[in-house]
């Protein structure tokens, strides 16, 4: 058996943030495993310039940030494990891993870490309509991740499902790679990004269907393949209005609905969850050290409730300050100031018309602590 | 049809990649060498991945990064081998997965 200071689960913006403040402030030996072949998490397919102030990287695209933060981890010597999934945990927070191996092959290995951080981020949700299981029907992520991660596309004619950020971002993306957006649809009265990202979309000349959604997907492409799609206008109770169909010619749906925090190894666990509707579902209770309610446990990021990047990259300072402060790495004293600096920054992400829902959210989760238990 | 995006406004040229050859149901496609396998079939727009175990009906990417096992196929023998995040190798065994991906499953 393994034993560890610290082994953080994910390699996104949260965990590599986490492993490298840990490393930052003393913690010696560290180990990041992801299921992933690179580390980076969805930060290397975020090909934009993030938007916010200097200390927060704007005008920097999000895979140059994961390039830097990667290359830090490295510099500290943080172990990554790639290809390898935290897969349960046993009696007194033993942790069985999946590891990769140089050959392609897994082999099963035990860990015994005194302190964990769970990193493991969101998962996209999934909107059912008559087809939905049509190949060539795909999370708005798995799009994403094709054209800027692979560069390969997803299809030819994409209908886009959805007009939060992701959907809007995605669909400009998937258009910078030669795909065809034929259309967004949208079940709000409004389009649900930001009108910057909108704007692009509509000079562009892709129109966008509000207070409508997929009715249909029909698959008669080649293969079962997705070949046309009927949206159909709804009413405020979100029915279906009928004869207001449309019918488009299209090859691929990309969903965009919004996603939902990653809790499978925190419910392994002694720890807390509610459900908080804004954070997208089950999150982990936790205060305001990242600390869950099971002594040891640290979360950060998208598990703790769905945000964007620089929200989870900040949770990771704290929770690796927090770690290093549990393993007396430095004073408590010490702890609170650096994690009063790293609040400040993450109530500055948490403002705006989008970022006060957010703040009201987290505030009800941390309100909720009730206290580590042993 | 090839799907590959060689020129991206952002992301630039893709300059001399490696490519190597995988073979998918007995025939052969190119792959760029440590690309996701799922990428080089869809560069070649092939899209199902698998057949479902009561329905048999075809399934293809989803979720692209390792959570929802959409895109399992047979690879070098090996079923439920999620090739999203199976990185390609020269000369590599690639097959739809039927069912469970086992002898005895019917295609």
């Amino acid at each position: 058996m393994l034993s560890k200071d610290l082994l953080v689960v994910g390699a996104g913006p949260a965990g590599l943030a986490t492993a490298i403040q840990a490393a930052k402030n003393g913690v010696k030996d560290i180990t990041v495993v992801d299921l992933n072949m690179k580390p980076g998490g969805q930060l290397f397919k975020q090909i934009h310039k993030f938007f916010g102030s200097h200390e927060h990287r704007a005008g920097i695209r999000g895979m140059d940030t994961g390039a830097a933060m990667l290359e830090e981890a490295q510099s500290l010597g943080v172990d990554i494990w790639l290809n390898s999934a935290c897969v349960g945990f046993y009696d007194d927070k033993v942790a069985c891993i999946e590891q990769g191996q140089p050959d392609g092959t897994k082999k099963i290995v035990f860990m015994k870490p005194k302190t964990i951080a769970i990193c493991t981020g969101g998962q996209e949700n999934v909107v059912r309509f008559t087809g939905w299981t049509t190949p060539g029907v795909m999370g708005a992520g798995a799009a994403q991740t094709m054209v800027n991660v692979n560069k390969v596309q997803p299809g030819k004619k994409i209908v886009m499902l959805g007009t939060g950020n992701v959907g809007l971002i995605v669909s400009y993306q998937l258009m910078q790679s030669g795909c065809d957006v034929v259309c967004l649809v949208e079940a709000l009265p409004g389009i649900n990004g930001y009108g910057v990202h909108a704007s692009k979309i509509s000079r562009a000349g892709v129109p966008i269907y509000t207070k409508h959604t997929i009715k249909e997907v029909k698959g008669n492409g080649p293969n079962g393949r997705v070949s046309e799609v009927t949206i159909v206008e709804i009413d405020p109770k979100f029915n279906h209005i009928p004869g207001t169909e449309k019918t488009f010619e299209a090859d691929t749906v990309t969903l965009a609905a919004g996603l939902k925090p990653v809790s499978d190894l925190v419910k392994l666990q002694d720890i807390d969850l509610v459900f908080n509707g804004p954070f997208g579902g089950w999150v982990p209770v936790h205060n305001e050290k990242m600390q869950s309610t099971c002594k040891g446990i640290y979360v950060a990021g998208d598990t703790t409730g769905v945000e964007e990047a620089n929200t989870a990259l900040e949770e990771g300072n704290v929770a690796g300050v927090s770690i290093a402060e549990e393993l007396g790495c430095i004073t408590a004293a010490e702890a609170d100031a650096k994690r009063k600096e790293i609040w400040e920054r993450l109530d500055g992400l948490r403002m705006g018309p989008f970022g006060e829902r957010r703040a009201a959210a987290k505030k009800e989760v941390m309100e909720q602590f009730p206290g580590v238990r042993a | 049809m090839c799907m590959r995006v060689t020129d991206h406004c952002i992301l630039g040229q893709d300059l001399n990649p490696k490519m190597i050859e995988i073979t998918v149901d007995g025939q052969k496609i190119p792959a760029k060498e440590g690309e996701p396998i799922l990428a080089a079939l869809l560069a070649q727009d092939i899209i199902v991945n698998r057949y479902t175990v009561k329905r048999n009906e075809p399934r293809g990417l989803f979720c692209g990064i390792g959570q929802c096992t959409d895109c399992a196929m047979v690879v070098d023998g090996r079923a439920n081998v999620r090739t999203c995040i199976t990185p390609a190798a020269e000369g590599m065994i690639v097959e739809t997965q039927y069912g469970y991906g086992g002898a005895d499953d019917v295609k």
